[in-house]
């Protein structure tokens, strides 16, 4: 046993950590890391007796994770102040969100971009105010632009000139066009204000996203990784009555599937303590998906990897517009614009 | 993966994975002399970028914990080549335990000489030369300083001697081992050679830096001194983990720059860069 299994087992006991084999932590530690998972087991493994190299290795992972969460709240507040003079509601998501209120999901976790979730009819000051302080489109063809204004959840992507810091503007958490359409002006409503100017979705909102994000939104690539994010929440969140106000919120979003699907797979892979957490049909597969990683941190099972691909597809999009989307993007390839 | 070799350079141990037996075997030769890793901090994947490029045309994509996404795949039999690249990335991109200065190092009585410019600049060359007369060799593609010392690790690497370099070094290091010689490489021809075995037994010794060097090949004898800020921003320029490691890089490197005695050199030949160095070593 290596790679993710092997991860996901450690994640799940720490105290197994003391009975590896020094080969099998090599494996291990090439697995989190293909899974950006690195951090958050060293935090889980903190204060154990370790062989010294998995010790060290380990302290580095908790040393980089403290510096990507500096970096990502500053990211956070720099956004803030050239947001402020607009006093529209500026919702901070996943990574930077965590981490800023300081839940057990921000503890040792990699955070790439800044995500920033902002009413829809505040869209186009939040754009305007974005770009006069320095930000700039990462994609700026013609239909690129389009195709995310048209259809995505978010803005195209942002990059600030000077820093090089990625930032995804939000107005919603899933694309229009998906089969299920979250209600994004109650997770606004719903907003838990962190003092500085900015606020974090309630707890509630922040595991129909989590879940969303890993069911609904993409192929599972990174899932393990949001799979723990929904661990941790949970952790940090499980009482008799969260569980009825997470289930309510699930249906608001019209996500009770996902959300119930996200749980189950967490139970199985984490032992998180969800109530009534026995296995489905179907969970079988994306346990298979999302443990698809050797102990060389190589990807494994292409097949099932290329059944997520196409459903992740099929879920965000209706065929014909699916069909629309790849043409123009193979014409774009294939024809040279024309200047 | 099919083959796979464990060792550890200095602080840092490497697994390395390959689907061909060749690759193994040479860099279990090259590195015979170090010791097996406890545990891997960095994976390198010498890997086909397609299945049949293992038999038809043998091809070695660059693969591991951290890669570059532009990275060109190499052929089989510059397959020493593609893991010396590999192993450089993945230091380059992950390691954050010291401050990585892309520069050279060579030691005597405990204190050390950093010698750091562009590729070209003379400073494998220089330390693999020097290492030969009397220093110890520390390393030519990556010094470790430590961030609490500030001290210099050494990280005695195979050195990567490219076109006239090979000659030279075979002409003024009697009895120094090879490996294969890998012509038409996209940086011309290289050899690898292996550090002496002095070089390999003490590669856990930490050295107090004393000089710090800024070679120039090319042009008239010439030295002159190095401002700290000059040198900051040099230093800045040659290390990939400064901005990653925060605080932490900015305080060792701003030691480091102030500290340490800091010189650029120009010379003609290598003769006259070691009569240069043996001279500014002994005024300090």
């Amino acid at each position: 046993m290596a790679g993710a299994v092997m991860l996901a087992r450690l994640l799940r006991t720490p105290a197994l950590a003391e009975t590896l084999a020094p080969h099998q932590w090599t494996g291990v530690l090439s697995a989190a890391r293909a899974e950006q998972l690195l951090g958050a087991l060293a935090y889980r493994l903190t204060g154990m007796d370790l062989p010294a190299a998995a010790t060290t290795i380990l302290n580095d992972a908790r040393a980089l994770a403290l510096e990507t969460r500096r970096g990502a709240l500053w990211e956070a507040e720099v956004v803030r102040r050239a947001l402020a003079p607009l006093d529209v509601p500026l919702l901070l998501l996943k990574g930077t969100a965590f981490a800023a209120a300081g839940l057990s999901a921000g503890q040792g976790r990699m955070i790439g971009d800044l995500d920033l979730l902002v009413p829809r009819d505040a869209l186009e000051a939040v754009e305007a105010a974005l770009l006069a302080a320095g930000w700039e489109w990462a994609k700026a063809e013609r239909y690129d632009q389009l195709y995310y204004r048209r259809w995505m959840h978010e803005l195209p992507p942002l990059i600030h000139r000077d820093r090089d810091r990625a930032l995804d503007v939000h107005h919603t958490i899933l694309p229009p066009t998906a089969r299920i359409t979250p209600d994004a002006a109650a997770i606004v409503a719903a907003a838990v204000p962190l003092g500085n100017g900015l606020s974090v979705p309630c707890a509630e909102d922040m595991i129909v996203h989590a879940a969303l994000h890993l069911l609904a939104d993409g192929d599972l690539s990174g899932g393990l990784r949001n799979l723990w994010d929904i661990d941790r929440l949970l952790h940090d969140h499980a009482t008799p009555d969260f569980w009825r106000s997470l289930a309510a919120r699930a249906v608001l979003h019209g996500a009770t599937v996902p959300v119930a699907r996200a749980l189950r797979l967490a139970a199985a892979l984490f032992g998180t303590a969800v109530p009534d957490a026995r296995a489905r049909r179907g969970d079988a597969w994306f346990v298979r998906r999302l443990l698809a990683r050797d102990g060389w941190g190589r990807e494994t099972r292409p097949m099932t990897r290329l059944a997520f691909y196409l459903r992740s597809h099929w879920i965000r999009m209706p065929a014909p517009l699916l069909a629309r989307h790849l043409a123009v993007k193979t014409w774009v390839r294939v024809v040279p614009a024309r200047s | 993966m099919r083959h796979a070799l464990s060792l550890r350079v200095g602080p840092i141990g490497f697994r390395i994975g390959s689907e061909w037996s060749a690759p193994v075997a040479q860099l279990a030769s090259l590195y015979a002399g170090y010791p097996a890793a406890e545990v891997a901090e960095a994976t390198v994947r010498l890997a086909p970028p397609r299945p049949w490029r293992r038999m038809l045309r043998p091809t070695v994509a660059l693969a591991g914990d951290h890669m570059l996404p532009d990275a060109a795949p190499l052929p089989l039999a510059h397959a020493v080549l593609a893991a010396e690249m590999a192993m450089n990335l993945q230091v380059a991109l992950g390691h954050r335990r010291h401050l990585l200065l892309h520069a050279s190092a060579v030691e005597r009585d405990g204190r050390a000489i950093v010698m750091t410019g562009e590729s070209g600049a003379g400073k494998s060359t220089l330390a693999t030369l020097l290492g030969a007369r009397g220093w110890r060799f520390m390393g030519d593609e990556f010094v470790l300083l430590d961030l609490a010392t500030g001290w210099v690790h050494a990280f005695p690497r195979l050195v990567s001697l490219k076109n006239e370099a090979i000659a030279e070094v075979a002409a003024q290091v009697p009895g120094a081992r090879f490996g294969p010689l890998l012509t038409g490489t996209p940086k011309g021809t290289i050899r690898h050679l292996v550090p002496d075995a002095a070089a390999v037994a003490a590669m856990d010794v930490p050295a107090m830096p004393a000089l710090l060097l800024f070679p120039r090949y090319g042009a008239a004898a010439g030295v002159r001194g190095v401002g700290a800020g000059e040198a900051f921003v040099r230093l800045t320029q040659a290390s990939t983990n400064y901005v990653a490691l925060g605080e932490a890089g900015f305080d060792v490197l701003t030691r480091f720059a102030r500290d340490v005695p800091r010189v650029a050199i120009d010379y003609p030949d290598t003769q006259a860069a070691l009569a240069q160095v043996e001279a500014l070593w002994r005024a300090l």
